[in-house]
């Protein structure tokens, strides 16, 4: 496997690949928790913030609909908020008679159930675009200068240059399993649950020994490095002007974002 | 990419309230874990507690048919509880989290405070704490353990996650916990059957390794009482938030805490039925009491035990 196989950075030269990484991720944080903030049915809001995903989506160069094709990830989990169609006493919609049971939809319910899975839908594609238009050490490098505790980012950063060596190994593992597994037509490879279960376990631990060995190596190797316990960046963030702007029009955009959903 | 368990709350699904909530609370643990790491690992905390992160990562891409198409996986909180310790553990779930979040969306930003104290800080404690009050037994009682605390953290990690999106309005209290329970009870059992092999295997080959990451640093008896206090909260308020929600309902009520939580999102009846009131708060104080009483009870019998097998030790 490549070491690009995990990576979500698109490359471009937009305006907003240049921003700074800072100011990104400011953004798109306030962006997350305006909408968290945003009152349910709140539509002129919601389509406000829906026109804001989509003009990023044009800044950024990538497509107008690039965050929407992978928008879908966290909707088999509007599972869990299902059941507010039925639970808020209003006005009913529509029922449905599903084997002994009555389920009512309330008016209620459903603009709650709505409101729900619409911010998470606009949250995600932010989400989505920030990594799109920012290479990821540069974000954590960010969240460094946002006064993220430097041993968390120091260790995200570490997870993420390692996360393709272990990925490798564990797909060495998997398929060094598949290959032992040969199964005669008509029979199940393998054998029992608790079989099965002892082998994906063995694995775990094989690849714990491995990676704790590979940690202790790496330790060894920074320290004749010169490491003292501090990881050295040799990109420094310079944020100009325009960044500051483009960081302040963004936080009064959401302002009135949030006033128009109270009105 | 696919998350082992559907214990992943993507941004919308939690009222800002309950999320700044779990964001202390996890900010607070965090803090804690962080200097004490710093004081025991020093300049190698940052490499080896990286790679660490890593295997994690990459461990829950290992998995095994169950049956019917479902297959079995690994959080991995309570087994990097068990061979890291459990501070180191919470920073490295922590990192998985936020990579896993920021990187692949599987998990949101706001709600990722939530999702660290959901999959890392308490799998994280229920792991240690139980498997820290069997330390001096025997092996196979040790791996017994650790197979039940694994289900257990992955129990308890489902139940804190239906209780956030109850309080932020988002699921009904009951349909969600019979729900994400129900699931995580089959997907708990895969994750307790990876963990004892796992420890299994480590014993074989680098018995060595669990004695010197997760013990002499952090031998604090703290951990037993917190891994069984939260182990008790969640057995004593699953089946009554499951069985008899409005119970629960109306403490959230009358703490004033459900208004608060769902003011941001509009006006909201609160769906609890205005009875109960006394006999829930009863139920409550009982079961209260009777968790004490069972703690008590299971402190004292695992110290005469561990006594015991000190001695045994001693003569072998």
């Amino acid at each position: 496997m490549h070491s690009d196989a995990f990576d979500r950075y698109h490359h471009g030269q937009s305006p907003l690949h240049s921003l700074d990484p800072r100011i990104k991720v400011i953004i798109t944080i306030a962006f997350i928790l305006s909408n968290a903030l945003l009152p349910d049915g709140a539509w002129i809001a919601f389509l406000l913030a829906w026109a804001a995903v989509i003009f990023a989506n044009a800044v950024s160069g990538l497509g107008v609909a690039f965050t929407f094709k992978r928008s879908f990830i966290a909707l088999p989990f509007a599972l869990a908020a299902i059941t507010v169609l039925f639970s808020i006493p209003g006005k009913p919609v529509t029922s449905y008679h599903f084997m002994m049971w009555d389920f009512t939809i309330t008016d209620a319910g459903l603009l709650r159930f709505v409101s729900i899975v619409i911010r998470s839908w606009l949250s995600v594609q932010m989400a989505i675009l920030l990594v799109a238009v920012t290479e990821f050490p540069k974000i954590i490098h960010a969240l460094t200068h946002l006064h993220v505790p430097r041993i968390i980012t120091m260790i995200i950063s570490f997870l993420y240059r390692y996360l393709f060596v272990l990925t490798d190994e564990v797909m060495r593992l998997l398929t060094a399993r598949q290959a032992r597994s040969a199964a005669s037509p008509g029979q199940r490879s393998g054998g029992s649950v608790r079989w099965r279960a002892r082998i994906a376990g063995h694995m775990a631990g094989q690849l714990f020994l491995r990676s704790y060995e590979r940690s202790d190596r790496i330790y060894n190797a920074m320290l004749s490095r010169g490491y003292k316990g501090d990881l050295m960046t040799m990109h420094p963030h310079h944020y100009h002007t325009h960044d500051l702007v483009v960081g302040v029009l963004s936080i009064a955009g959401l302002l009135i974002m949030q006033m128009a959903g109270r009105l | 990419m696919h998350s082992p368990a559907q214990l992943h709350i993507p941004d919308g699904f939690l009222s800002f309230i309950v999320s700044l909530i779990c964001w202390l609370i996890t900010a607070l643990v965090l803090s804690v874990a962080i200097s004490r790491t710093n004081k025991s690992l020093g300049e190698k905390q940052v490499p080896l507690m990286g790679v660490m992160a890593a295997f994690i990562f990459a461990a829950q891409m290992i998995n095994f048919p169950v049956a019917g198409g479902t297959s079995g996986h690994l959080l991995g909180g309570a087994l990097a509880a068990i061979i890291l310790g459990p501070w180191a553990a919470m920073i490295v779930m922590t990192a998985v989290i936020a990579v896993q979040g920021l990187l692949f969306q599987d998990g949101g930003l706001l709600v990722m405070g939530a999702n660290i104290l959901n999959m890392g800080l308490i799998t994280a404690a229920i792991g240690f704490g139980l498997y820290r009050a069997v330390l001096r037994s025997s092996r196979p009682v040790k791996l017994a353990v650790a197979g039940v605390a694994a289900w257990l953290s992955v129990m308890a990690g489902a139940f804190t996650t239906a209780l956030q999106l109850w309080l932020s309005g988002t699921s009904n209290l009951q349909t969600v916990t019979l729900a994400m329970l129900g699931v995580h009870a089959v997907i708990g059992v895969g994750e307790a059957l990876i963990t004892i092999a796992a420890l299994a295997f480590i014993f074989q080959t680098r018995p060595d390794l669990l004695d010197q990451t997760s013990i002499s640093a952090h031998s604090g008896r703290g951990w037993v009482f917190a891994g069984v206090v939260i182990t008790l909260i969640v057995l004593l308020l699953s089946p009554m938030a499951s069985v008899n929600p409005d119970g629960l309902n109306r403490v959230a009520t009358d703490l004033g805490f459900i208004n608060a939580s769902r003011s941001a999102s509009g006006p909201l009846a609160g769906y609890s039925l205005p009875i109960l009131a006394n006999a829930s708060f009863s139920k409550i104080t009982a079961g209260a009491l009777g968790s004490f009483v069972v703690l008590a009870l299971a402190f004292l019998a695992g110290r005469s035990l561990q006594k015991k097998s000190k001695i045994d030790n001693r003569q072998s």
